[in-house]
């Protein structure tokens, strides 16, 4: 079977820094991926490399979605191939009403879009009362539902987000996770990037961590959760003292 | 009483005039907000097209309800020519590179037209003398002025309803918002964008139209309206469709109020004492909101 999404020994760069090392990851249709990692560890860099957001990225390596390349493709061709990307900031367009924005989201597809909609509304109430107000009037929770309700309008094979819990309280960024994993039952792929790496493991069945533009840890989402590493700099779980230690702390601390 | 009498004809000019600017203005928003590019060539395009409904209408003896449609589809080519062949080229432009680009296409559509057609007025021949019209309430209303306020009200209400109505409407809309997240979308916004360069270039290319009958055919006849279209769009905050509709009428109006009361010599003044009381007074227009653009 090959993989919805292939990455093999991708380089990127923003003119001489190199923000993606040699990444490479195969992600099969199905599950919930997240991806875990520091700040400026390449992991927004990563999106949207795949999405064909940087021009002339990457530089080397390869990335297939389902058995094609989209290397060099414009973005609103992979879009039209099946992915769904919601960026970091949710970045919904302000001066539409939510419903502008879920048509907006739909507009590559010919079919009717009612029952898409309806899906929507239902995974997603609050929309439905704000439906005819601009999104811009939205609080930071309903713009990050809207801008998810927006990329599902699609029909996307494979959803990838960028830092859905962003500046959300706790009980919000749960009822976010929660649908996702509705989402995920419906049979939508999901790729996520996250700090909040408790939510994230809590939610997903596979996870890497990303350092420095390469992934250096692969597994099942319980494998991952119980890596001692992880446990200390990802989920604030304090470990043996080692020598080791006072490096760890001082990457600790700058992982927040 | 003489003087204030004349106020609903005067009134009446204004409109007539200004519903050609408030089409040159929301031709040029059109494509400010869409591609943030000062289209100076917008006059010169929609000279070129009356040129052609001319050449067509003279030349080819077309009748004029043929020579109409050919001569705006005419116009959309030209349009989506200029933002293929010059604007798209440009790596990385600045505002000022890209103003240059207009100004270059503008020069060229001027050079072509004086070249191809000379520099001599040509009369329009429509089956309407500008002396025709009908008088109500004492304003003497002509066929002309009528029809011009008329083609402009319904080319507004078309494009509103394109814009707010349809799906490529929607597109647009998106497009100018956010360019990357609309990509995202899946939309096509290098085609959304030469769209909009089209529609705008048929917007402008009707105020041409509705101009070369009312004055003469000629390379400079798009100078002044032009001016005046820019000054309504900018008194409606150049992001603004209805802002640049309003504007235009203002313009039209405060300039023929200016003539008749106090000097035709200074008409021309009007549009610039516009945008200088804007920029200084509501540099943001009458019309626009807060309105923030991501790029
Ligand atoms: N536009 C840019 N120009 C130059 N360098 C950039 C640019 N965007 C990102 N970088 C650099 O690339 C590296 C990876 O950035 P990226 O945004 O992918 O990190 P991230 O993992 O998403 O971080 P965060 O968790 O803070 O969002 C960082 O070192 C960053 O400084
Ligand atoms: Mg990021």
């Amino acid at each position: 079977m090959t993989a919805l999404l292939a990455l093999a020994n991708v380089d990127t760069y923003y003119g001489p820094i190199q923000a993606l090392r040699g990444a490479s990851l195969a992600i099969d249709a199905g599950g919930i991926v997240a991806v875990l990692g520091a700040n400026g560890a390449g992991k927004t860099t990563l999106l949207k490399t795949v999405m064909g957001l940087l021009d002339d990225q990457p530089d080397k390596g390869s990335i297939d979605f389902d058995g094609a390349s989209i290397v060099g493709a414009q973005t609103e061709e992979i879009a039209r191939r099946g992915i769904a990307y919601v960026p970091e900031g949710r970045e919904v367009f302000r001066e539409l009403t939510v419903l502008e924005n879920l048509q907006a989201g739909a507009f590559s597809r010919r079919d009717d879009t009612a029952a898409d909609l309806a899906r929507m509304f239902g995974y997603f109430p609050r929309l439905m009362e704000r439906r005819d107000q601009s999104a811009g009037t939205l609080s930071g929770g309903e713009q990050q539902m809207l801008a998810i309700a927006r990329a599902l309008m699609s029909r996307p094979r494979l959803l990838m987000l960028d830092e859905p819990s962003l500046g959300l309280s706790p009980l919000l960024v749960q009822e976010i996770f929660a649908i996702l994993r509705t989402i995920n039952g419906d049979g939508v792929t999901i790729f996520l990037v996250e700090q909040n790496a408790r939510m994230a493991l809590s939610v997903a069945d596979r996870a890497l961590v990303m350092e420095h533009g390469r992934f250096v840890l692969d597994g099942s989402a319980a494998e991952i959760a119980a890596d001692p590493d992880v446990q200390e700099f990802y989920l604030g779980i304090a470990g043996e003292e080692s020598v080791k230690g006072y490096r760890r702390y001082r990457r600790k601390k700058r992982w927040r | 009483m003489e003087f204030l009498g004349a106020l609903p004809q005067v009134m009446f000019s204004g409109i007539a005039a200004g519903a050609v600017y408030a089409l040159l203005a929301l031709a040029m928003v059109i494509i400010y907000r869409t591609t943030e590019v000062l289209n100076f060539a917008q006059g010169d395009m929609a000279m070129m097209t009356t040129y052609v409904a001319l050449a067509m209408i003279v030349g080819s003896g077309l009748p004029l309800y043929a020579a109409v449609p050919l001569a705006l589809a005419f116009a959309a080519g030209l349009g989506a020519f200029a933002e293929f062949a010059c604007l798209r080229r440009a790596k990385e432009p600045s505002v000022l590179g890209l103003i240059i680009i207009t100004l270059g296409i503008e020069m060229i559509v001027f050079g072509f037209a004086s070249w191809k057609w000379g520099g001599e007025p040509r009369d329009m021949p429509i089956p309407l003398s500008p002396y025709d019209g009908i008088t109500a309430g004492g304003v003497i209303m002509s066929y002309l002025e009528l029809i011009t306020i008329a083609v402009a009200a319904l080319t507004i209400g078309a494009l509103f309803l394109f814009l707010n109505r349809s799906k490529a409407g929607l597109a647009m809309r998106a497009t100018q918002q956010n360019r990357a997240v609309a990509r995202l979308m899946g939309i096509r916004v290098r085609r959304v964008e030469m769209f909009a360069w089209a529609l705008a270039a048929v917007v402008g290319g009707i105020a041409g139209l509705l101009v070369g009958p009312a004055t003469t055919v000629e390379p400079y006849m798009m100078w002044e309206p032009m001016m005046k279209g820019f000054a309504a769009a900018v008194l409606g905050g150049m992001t603004s469709l209805p802002g640049a509709a309003l504007g235009g009428a203002i313009i039209g109006i405060v300039e023929n109020l200016f003539g008749y009361y106090v000097s035709t010599a200074f008409k021309s003044v009007v549009p610039f004492a516009a945008i200088l009381l804007m920029l200084t007074v509501k540099p943001s227009g009458l019309l626009a909101r807060h309105y923030v653009k991501k790029v």
